[in-house]
């Protein structure tokens, strides 16, 4: 109910322009239509979740850590955008829709990547270097 | 992409493959992702306590690098998901070293107390707190026989994207089941315990007669700490 | 004196009414404001740790709920045993349990890690736990108290007063020997792990329930102008004498039990041997102030029929029932956990050494909040509703 409240909110205020900034992703395509991303994201994050907590199911689709390999891009600079920041995808529009979030009090915000480069500050593992050394 | 590409996500798309041959003798069996984990297998580990050095503490630090978990200064309320206990006879004055992790129960008090049902049982014998549903009571630390439990008493801002966990839920040793779905079929312990060249902590399947870990049990036998309780441990331990 | 002839009215919402009941919400918005600040900044602000997962904000709320079990006593006996003498304050037994479970059962909400998430605990159950049944006993403990409370309210009604509070009494006595349990299922702890946690919770429940029932009768009676027969107050002193040995002797059989077996010897001393701050809680105050005292005061010629030393020997119970809370819940955690029995054992996290707890601000300030919740409870529940009866003083003799 809310939420269809929000919604509607925001596709009126994307009409006229009003609409919250939304970086600009990494590939051509999301993983559905934009359409059912926006009206049903949750729900695939969601399902996806207890099926990875209960079943060890890691496909990749639907899986929150995916929506952030391309969502959350770094700037000019190189830094990826924290989640307390307006520039975080997820955070531009939940703040724009008024829906509080509590993903990334847990949860990494940004992708596996932007730990690669700055191994000692995000006290990345050895083993993780080492992995990825071995794969070059 | 290729770049950053991990062992465990490269592994996920040679999934095709089965299995894959990452240095002489060591076979890797890849996890079908879209595959749920079932009871087939029991993951648990093997801790031989002659081969763990008192002075070595290397498994303790390869978790705390493998889910982030920082030191805050403030040991009475840092999370700890293994340590290394000291065990000595008063008698004699044998002393033994040795580390404590969850023992991933077969019955685990853990579970049976959690009013929500956070705290649950894998299928495969990973005992696992979903922090989705987790309230913060603390009753489950109450239960657990091990201590095995921490409490994050904080705000956390540097997980990993393979280790969520943040302020107001209880969490444990996961038996690295982040590896163990990416089939790696190890954990950050046994891996840095068997770089360190000690090869004290071993995993595998306890349900496969023909795993590594089955034969030694079998071969030398393995004790439960607190057997007495009947709760089944994932975890054993040799020369106790 | 017939249940017909009882007239009840409520407080006078006088100055001094509306004074309490803004004092004591200045008390709880004072301590939900600690709340905000405990959630926002985490656990790591108060005493609790990794040792000690339950502190003072769970010494106070099991003190309140056990209590609110208690506080029914004088309804069951009204109500299911047909004492007259206690009928007219089978409302007021009621209202003050509701008011004592509900400022209970707010301080443990409020003490969560995630209270956002109270609609979780309300939704996903885990039957096997013990605290998943108890949010069924507490919530439903006070549907039955409105029950209760409706059936004494209507007239109409009246003859099912019997069957109301024998439904009351069975559920609170279920509830009890539940949160009794809670520490009687913990296997592994030396402290807990024992059966007679039980029921030696049930009997803490009718002395702490009564002594604070005795308290706020009185002070109802004294803040309306009301008089408060010597009859009454001093058969409820004796009930609460009664009550009070019940609690010694129950915690005696516990100790005995433990001491006989050799394995416990390490949590008796610890307990027992006045050495450890809890030791000396247990013996000071928990036996001395909360239970020999009072019993002292109760039975001595010279002040058992003094009403002060009453009110003074219910308040003792209260803080010496605090106290042996205090002694069962963190002394309980604060006794190392036995992983290799016969071994010594050592480590980074704590093992085989008595784990440190000191108190916070925090913590204190959400068992007032919870006091406080309480009281404002009865308090409205006093000035809104003809709870109290207009007359509470001795029966004339017969002339």
């Amino acid at each position: 109910m809310l939420s269809a409240v929000a919604l509607t909110a925001f596709t009126n205020a994307s009409a006229e322009g009003l609409g919250p900034f939304i970086p600009k992703a990494k590939g051509e395509q999301c993983v559905e239509p934009t359409q059912v991303m926006r009206e049903r994201h949750w729900e695939f994050i969601l399902h996806q979740r207890d099926e990875t907590m209960y079943k060890g199911i890691r496909t990749t689709r639907h899986s929150l850590k995916n929506c952030l390999e391309c969502h959350v891009q770094p700037d000019e600079e190189g830094r990826f955008p924290r989640s307390s920041e307006m520039s975080h995808f997820c955070t531009s529009c939940h703040v724009f829709a008024g829906i509080r979030v509590d993903c990334f009090e847990c949860h990494a915000d940004r992708p596996h990547e932007a730990y690669g480069a700055i191994p000692r500050h995000s006290r990345l593992s050895l083993n993780d270097l080492f992995r990825k050394r071995a794969v070059r | 992409m290729s770049l950053d590409l991990t062992r465990r996500e490269f592994l996920q798309g040679a999934g095709a493959a089965g299995a894959l041959t990452l240095a002489p003798g060591v076979f890797l069996y890849a996890k079908d992702p879209k595959v749920p984990v079932t009871d087939a297998v029991r993951w648990g580990l093997l801790v031989d306590t002659r081969l763990c050095q008192e002075d070595c503490d290397a498994c303790v630090t390869a978790c705390n690098e493998e889910h982030n978990l920082e030191d805050l200064g403030r040991p009475e309320t840092d999370a700890q998901w293994i340590r290394k206990l000291t065990v000595r006879d008063p008698l004699g004055g044998r002393t033994i070293s040795l580390p404590m992790m969850c023992q991933h129960c077969e019955h685990p008090p853990c579970v049976d107390v959690c009013p929500t049902g956070a705290s649950f049982r894998r299928v495969d014998g990973i005992v696992l707190v979903d922090k989705h549903t987790c309230i913060g009571c603390r009753y489950c630390m109450m239960a657990c026989p091990y201590k095995a439990r921490s409490f994050i008493h904080e705000n956390l801002t540097e997980q990993l994207p393979h280790a969520p966990r943040g302020k107001g839920c209880v969490e444990s040793c996961t038996m690295c089941v982040h590896k163990v779905d990416a089939g790696e079929n190890t954990t950050a312990c046994a891996e840095a315990c068997h770089k360190d060249g000690h090869q004290a902590i071993l995993f595998g399947d306890l349900n496969d007669p023909d795993s590594e870990i089955s034969k030694r049990i079998r071969e030398f036998g393995a004790t439960q700490i607190r057997a007495d309780l009947g709760l089944n441990t994932g975890v054993r331990y040799q020369n106790l | 004196m017939s249940i017909a002839s009882i007239r009840y009215a409520t407080l006078d919402a006088g100055r001094s009414y509306w004074g309490l009941l803004a004092m004591l919400a200045g008390v709880t918005l004072v301590g939900l404001a600690g709340f905000l600040h405990l959630e926002h900044e985490g656990h790591w602000i108060t005493g609790m740790n990794n040792q000690v997962v339950w502190g003072i904000p769970h010494v106070f709320a099991v003190f309140l709920i056990v209590a609110a079990s208690g506080a029914l006593n004088v309804a069951s006996i009204a109500s299911v045993f047909g004492q007259g003498a206690y009928k007219p304050l089978a409302r007021l037994s009621g209202l003050l349990a509701a008011g004592l479970l509900i400022g209970g059962l707010v301080i443990l909400v409020l003490d969560l890690g995630r209270p956002d998430r109270l609609i979780v605990a309300m939704t996903y159950y885990n039957f096997k736990s013990i605290f998943a049944w108890n949010i069924f006993l507490y919530t439903g403990l006070l549907a039955v108290i409105a029950i209760y409370m409706f059936v004494l309210f209507q007239p109409a009604f009246a003859r099912w007063t019997r069957a109301a509070g024998i439904l009351a009494l069975l559920w609170r006595l279920i509830l009890t020997t539940g949160t009794g349990a809670i520490f009687g299922f913990l296997v592994a702890r030396q402290g807990y792990d024992a059966a007679i946690m039980a029921p030696l919770f049930i009997i803490m429940s009718f002395s702490f329930g009564t002594a604070v029932f005795l308290l706020v009768l009185a002070a109802a009676c004294h803040g309306s102008g009301r008089v408060l027969g010597d009859a009454l107050l001093f058969r409820l002193k004796n009930l609460l004498t009664v009550f009070v040995s019940a609690v010694l002797y129950f915690v005696l059989a516990y100790h005995i039990t433990n001491l006989y077996a050799t394995e416990h010897h390490g949590y008796e001393a610890f307990i027992l041997n006045f050495e450890s701050l809890y030791s000396k809680l247990f013996w000071l105050g928990q036996v001395g102030l909360g239970s020999l005292l009072p019993l002292a005061l109760f039975y001595s010629p010279k002040t058992r029929n003094c009403r002060v030393s009453t009110l003074v020997g219910a308040s003792l119970v209260i803080l010496g029932g605090l106290i042996q809370m205090y002694v069962i819940i963190i002394g309980g955690q604060a006794y190392p956990l036995v992983l290799f029995p016969g071994m010594e054992e050592s480590s980074s996290f704590y093992d085989g050494v008595v784990a440190s707890y000191i108190p916070s601000i925090w913590e204190f300030l959400l068992g007032f909040t919870g006091v406080a919740i309480s009281l404002i409870v009865v308090v409205a529940g006093l000035g809104a509703l003809g709870i109290l009866p207009e007359d509470l003083s001795d029966p004339k003799p017969a002339s």
